[in-house]
């Protein structure tokens, strides 16, 4: 298996995908922010698609697209985390653009690109190239470590935010920061298992360990490892059963790690 | 293949009603616009959104495998929206916290959609449909369509109806609501399958991305008008009408997609209400603080 270098290259790069995802999910559940990182994940959708309408390299528009509305989404603040009727009606437009698009970048371009929108929305991680590695590593080294840094005030302003606000932490700033982070987080799971897909790599892995444990720090580790151990598994089983596509060997694995957490949860919390 | 607009009204339309698919495809979306403007109304007022969101990717899969196993998209769509409400009212039911309800729904859809994308691979000649299972048409719509959508319409709008006073006062107070001897749980339970049948049917029409502009958009338009139950339900319903026919007629004359003229119209109509009932509340606000001459 490991001889084939795009086996090689997808593992490598699912590793760090896998190690952000997990990391930002944690909070993103904690903070209750599922629906934001749903959203996007139709926003990287729109973002590619108009990127490839208008000629530019569709990772451009990826990235450009998801941390801008990270951004915006964490300026509405509050009142976007307590409107989930105003995030659902802007993201339903948002998918409405990303049809069109679409239907004007399949109609102009040749038959052989019709499947652009489909790699998008499902993910392709056995056609990255070894630059594409270089760069998912990076990022998701960076999204990491930028993660860690901001883990404890983000912790404290996500667990208490009139607390922390009184001893001096900027909430404001630091829930910005975060969905930037988040946004920057999407853009990368989009390559691996698409806009469509990347919400269960965020939220299944958070969520289980969350059903495991209340500590912070395990929990954090909880979640990241499993969702490294989600995109290995989930890629071994696409490799040894070739009919399977791996964005969804990945998400189901993630989704038998829920479950299995949520049926767990009882016992564990009883010894306690 | 058509003449395009002229400039009379009149014979625009006849042109259009001149094709079968098209009469066929604005009495399916009549039917779903104003069945997902009543369930939407509701599905907002409860908070709902991530949940109605769900139920509509579901129907994804379920038309895949519906394609997989040779059997109408149809009952695909209906036995996989019927499930999933199953398993999101248990899930609410048994969770802990919003945010693990939220982390559980989460997982589910991405789950759903995966299971789409894999009946899909492992069914080669769907891939071109793929598109249009995600975003809709409004082509492929057969009169047998029709009334099956008619069907399940006056089933669901009826169940509404018949539950829509408690379902009401569970919605806006559920304690007082369980106090009073109002089947809470139960009355949730069946609001959700009411919705996944609201949502099999939009989604076939808008397809599974684009349902929310039409589950959403206008319930969401209509509440931010009135706060009264009745009036909000029949605003919600014609708004969800004006911009399915609108939208039908724009992409008939146009080679771009019904689903993004739906999304557009719906969320401009929105933008729009809001903008213009934010300056008058504006306007009404000084009148209000106290202390002012009077």
């Amino acid at each position: 298996m490991f001889a084939q270098e795009f086996m090689r290259n997808a593992l490598i790069a699912g590793t760090f995908i896998g190690l952000a995802c997990g990391l930002v999910g944690y909070f993103v559940v904690l903070r209750a922010q599922v629906f934001a990182g749903d959203a996007l994940g139709h926003v990287a959708f729109t973002g590619a698609l108009a990127a490839a309408v208008a000629g530019f390299d569709i990772r451009a528009g990826l990235f450009v697209a998801t941390i801008g509305a990270g951004i915006v989404l964490g300026l509405l603040g509050e009142r976007a985390r307590a409107d989930d009727v105003v995030i659902g009606s802007f993201f339903a437009w948002v998918l409405g653009l990303g049809v069109l698009f679409l239907s004007i970048f399949t109609t102009r371009s040749s038959a052989g690109n019709g499947t652009a929108g489909v790699r998008v929305l499902f993910g392709s991680i056995y056609g990255l190239s070894a630059g594409d590695v270089r760069t998912s590593v990076l990022l998701g080294l960076f999204a990491s470590v930028l993660l860690l840094v901001i883990a404890r005030p983000l912790l404290f302003a996500s667990l208490d935010p009139l607390v922390a606000a009184a001893q001096g932490v900027r909430v404001g700033a630091l829930g910005v920061l975060f969905l930037a982070l988040l946004g920057l987080v999407a853009a990368q799971a989009t390559q691996a298992v698409g806009a469509l897909l990347l919400l269960g790599l965020i939220a299944a892995p958070a969520g289980a360990a969350h059903n495991l444990t209340t500590n912070p720090y395990r929990g954090l580790i909880l979640a990241t490892l499993f969702s490294v151990g989600s995109v290995w598994v989930g890629l071994t089983l696409s490799y040894v059963f070739p009919t399977l596509p791996p964005s969804t060997m990945v998400i189901s694995t993630a989704t038998a790690l829920y479950v299995a957490a949520f049926l767990a949860a009882p016992a564990i919390a009883s010894r306690r | 293949m058509f003449q395009g607009l002229s400039w009379n009204p009149v014979d625009d339309l006849q042109q259009m009603l001149a094709y079968p698919f098209m009469v066929n495809a604005l009495e399916a979306g009549t039917i779903v616009a104003v069945m997902s403007g009543a369930a939407g109304w509701f599905m907002t007022l409860r908070r709902q959104t991530f949940a109605g969101h769900t139920l509509a990717l579901i129907a994804f899969p379920g038309a895949a495998a519906a394609a997989l196993a040779g059997v109408p998209a149809a009952l695909g769509y209906f036995a996989f929206c019927g499930a999933g409400a199953l398993v999101l009212a248990r899930l609410a039911g048994s969770s802990r916290s919003y945010s693990t309800e939220s982390a559980a729904t989460g997982t589910l859809q991405a789950f759903a959609l995966g299971l789409g994308f894999l009946f899909v691979s492992l069914y080669h000649g769907l891939l071109n449909g793929l598109d249009s299972l995600l975003f809709g048409t409004f082509l492929g719509i057969t009169s047998g369509q029709v009334v099956a959508l008619l069907a399940v319409a006056v089933v669901a709008l009826a169940l509404t109806a018949l539950a829509a006073r408690p379902l009401l006062f569970a919605s806006l107070d559920p304690d007082v609501a369980r106090a009073s001897g109002v089947p809470v749980g139960l009355l949730g339970f069946g609001f959700l399958l009411v919705l996944g049948l609201a949502v099999a049917e939009t989604s076939q029409i808008t397809g599974a991305l684009l349902v929310f502009a039409l589950l959403v958009t206008p319930a969401a338009t209509a509440q931010v008008l009135t706060p009264r139950p009745w009036l909000g339900i029949a605003l919600s319903m014609g708004l969800a009408l004006a911009v399915t026919w609108v939208g039908l007629t724009l992409a008939f004359f146009s080679v771009y997609p019904v689903g993004f003229y739906v999304t557009s119209l719906s969320f401009g109509v929105y933008v729009v209400v809001r903008i213009v009932r934010g300056a008058a509340v504006r306007r009404r606000l000084p009148r209000l603080v106290p202390g002012q001459a009077t």
